[in-house]
């Protein structure tokens, strides 16, 4: 059902009913390491190369989904994936391994809530019973598509962000589990005029401002009514530009606010301004702020994922970077 | 004294390098292009090898002298044949560092894998 | 100052939440490893100098050729960008850097075979320091001669 200017509320009972996450060694040594089902401790995750690397991160995180809830790949209706690469190969191969009806999507780091998002409604509007969605990103396959080779010794800025090594996959379905889809807000794609693509956290925080608010307008909600909300990317600097920006606009979500990119690593690992990423809004959201919904510490969240709509070649031809964000509302159906 | 000198000059020509990247906010390729052209104007007058002279490997090492050396080779050159000459030239005194450059270059990529 | 939310003035606004660059660090770290660097370079020039054959005007070939050979094998052992990412230019304006940029792009490519991959992306990075050498090599080249011509 349509919720607002562009929200929707899933009024059937949609369910987060199982999640599956993978990554590389950095993310197993940061603060939620060990929420995360499967870790690798070499970045080419036993693959002869980093795109070999990716497809089994993502490959595994799908694997680890469904075989939580003893499920095979036959049993799910559609397979929503996306990652960063070109044409999305990532996800198309691992649909063609499943051979599950396959929306291959892309988003950039925003992919994870526009899958999940979709994935709801199509289990909300009964076009399936069950929906399982993937995206993955790999820092390495990411620094030579969309920056320079990973053994070059240019530095790049503090304000740049990580890629961060992983995947996160989770099945959306009818069938009664702890955590409940309620609402979904669709984003508006917002250009500031941001160019420096090593500052993706100052591009992204206007993109995520927009969905936020509409998303409160839509649903008439306050910043109070979540435990947390859950930006993708914005890292150190994007983060504290979001809270001014919400500040400025009369949302006070200073208390509630986290960002993915600042929780998947600690400080002092060396990821410059913080992780970024489509696996690193997927990763956090489907281990550890899953596992609190579960458990019932968190009861409502709002995940918000950013993403940076950009290609090397229209940056190089000094255009903007345009940026989106895609909002998903999880709440805990009760917990002990 | 010499090696004090390599140091300071082969330092202070890349604390310009930091410069532009810092203040100019140009990327690596830029700066590293902005240099080499650099290196060749200063081969004008004889400025770039008085350098040299001072400063040895201060200022042999730093991308600068790539610019130097093309031109350099290329003024030999023409001082024989002319115009012609300078096409003839560019490369003679750059010949070892390209060469050494393509062929390391090639077995370390045949050899290792990139690590991340 | 105006207001964040103006879109207009965006990128002046928010300039001040982005983190301070020291210039001193960045620029000491610089000299200091750049200096270093040519330091070597000075020992190696040495060294040829002595046990060599090789004269003061072409000990710069054995010398840069040893420092590429040096810099080559640091890349393909990993730990020539990390050199990178806390020396900045100290490590990217030396001779070494440009056999970083071959050597790294050579090896990143690899996955896609020794032609397409190693050999065709090879001057990735650094064809743009040969393109615009020789580009104002032939520029200075030319104005030099023909001042040099016009007075005789």
């Amino acid at each position: 059902m349509k919720l607002g200017k562009q929200s929707w509320r899933f009024s059937n009972a949609v369910y987060l009913a199982s999640t599956g996450t993978t990554a590389g060694p950095l993310e197993k040594q940061g603060p939620i390491g060990t929420e995360i089902d499967k870790t690798y401790d070499k970045l080419h995750c036993g693959e002869k190369n980093w795109e070999a690397a990716e497809r089994t991160l993502m490959r595994e995180a799908v694997d680890i989904c469904l075989k939580n809830v003893n499920k095979k790949p036959e049993d799910v209706d559609f397979f929503m994936a996306g990652d960063l690469l070109n044409q999305v190969v990532t996800a198309n191969s691992i649909a063609k391994e499943h051979q599950i009806p396959h929306l291959g999507m892309f988003g950039a780091c925003s992919t994870s809530m526009q899958t999940l998002a979709l994935a709801a409604q199509f289990v909300d509007s009964g076009f399936a019973d069950s929906v399982l969605t993937a995206v993955s990103s790999h820092n390495a396959t990411a620094e030579r598509q969309f920056r320079y080779p990973t053994e070059y010794g240019g530095p790049r800025p503090k304000t740049a962000t990580f890629t961060v090594t992983g995947a996160g996959a989770s099945l959306v379905s009818k069938k009664e589990s702890p955590i409940r889809i309620t609402e979904a807000t669709v984003g508006r794609v917002i250009d500031w005029g941001i160019k420096d693509v090593n500052d993706m956290g100052s591009a992204m925080a206007p993109a995520a401002a927009d969905t936020i608010t509409h998303h409160l307008e839509d649903t008439g909600r306050e910043p109070s009514d979540y435990d947390m909300i859950l930006t993708g990317d914005l890292s150190s600097v994007g983060s504290p530009i979001l809270r001014e920006i919400m500040w400025d606009r009369g949302i006070d979500i200073n208390g509630v606010h986290q960002d993915c990119g600042l929780m998947i690593y600690s400080p002092n690992q060396p990821v410059f301004a913080g992780g970024s990423g489509a696996a690193c809004s997927a990763v956090v959201t489907y281990s550890y702020v899953a596992n609190q919904l579960k458990r019932g510490k968190l009861k409502r969240v709002l995940v918000v994922a950013t993403g940076c709509l950009h290609n090397p070649i229209i940056i190089q031809q000094k255009e903007s970077i345009p940026c989106i964000a895609h909002a998903v509302v999880l709440e805990s159906i009760g917990g002990e | 004294m010499e090696f004090l000198w390599a140091f300071v000059i082969g330092g202070l020509i890349c604390v310009i390098g930091q410069l532009m990247l810092d203040l100019f906010k140009l990327t690596p390729a830029h700066v590293i292009v902005s240099l080499v052209v650099i290196g060749a104007f200063l081969d004008s007058f004889g400025l770039y090898d008085k350098l040299i002279k001072f400063a040895g490997a201060g200022a042999t090492v730093p991308i600068t002298s790539f610019g130097h050396s093309l031109l350099h080779g290329a003024m030999a050159e023409a001082n024989q044949h002319g115009y012609i000459g300078l096409a003839m030239g560019t490369f003679t005194l750059t010949s070892a560092g390209i060469t050494s450059a393509i062929l390391f270059g090639f077995i370390v990529a045949l050899i290792f894998k990139p690590k991340g | 100052m105006g207001s964040i939310n103006d879109p207009k003035q965006y990128k002046k606004n928010i300039k001040a939440f982005h983190p301070k660059t020291n210039y001193f660090v960045s620029c000491l770290k610089a000299f200091i490893v750049g200096g270093f660097i040519c330091l070597i370079g000075e020992c190696i020039e040495k060294f040829y100098l002595a046990f060599t054959d090789f004269n003061q005007n072409t000990v710069g070939n054995p010398t840069v050729a040893t420092l590429i050979l040096i810099s080559s094998l640091l890349t393909g052992f990993g730990v020539y960008d990390k050199f990178g990412q806390f020396a900045g230019a100290g490590t990217l304006v030396p001779v070494t850097g440009f056999a970083n940029s071959i050597t790294s792009a050579a090896l990143e490519h690899k996955s896609e075979g020794v032609v397409l991959g190693i050999a065709t992306n090879l001057f990735k990075l650094a064809g743009a320091v040969i393109v615009f050498g020789v580009v104002s090599a032939a520029v200075f080249g030319i104005i030099r001669l023909t001042i040099n011509n016009l007075l005789g």
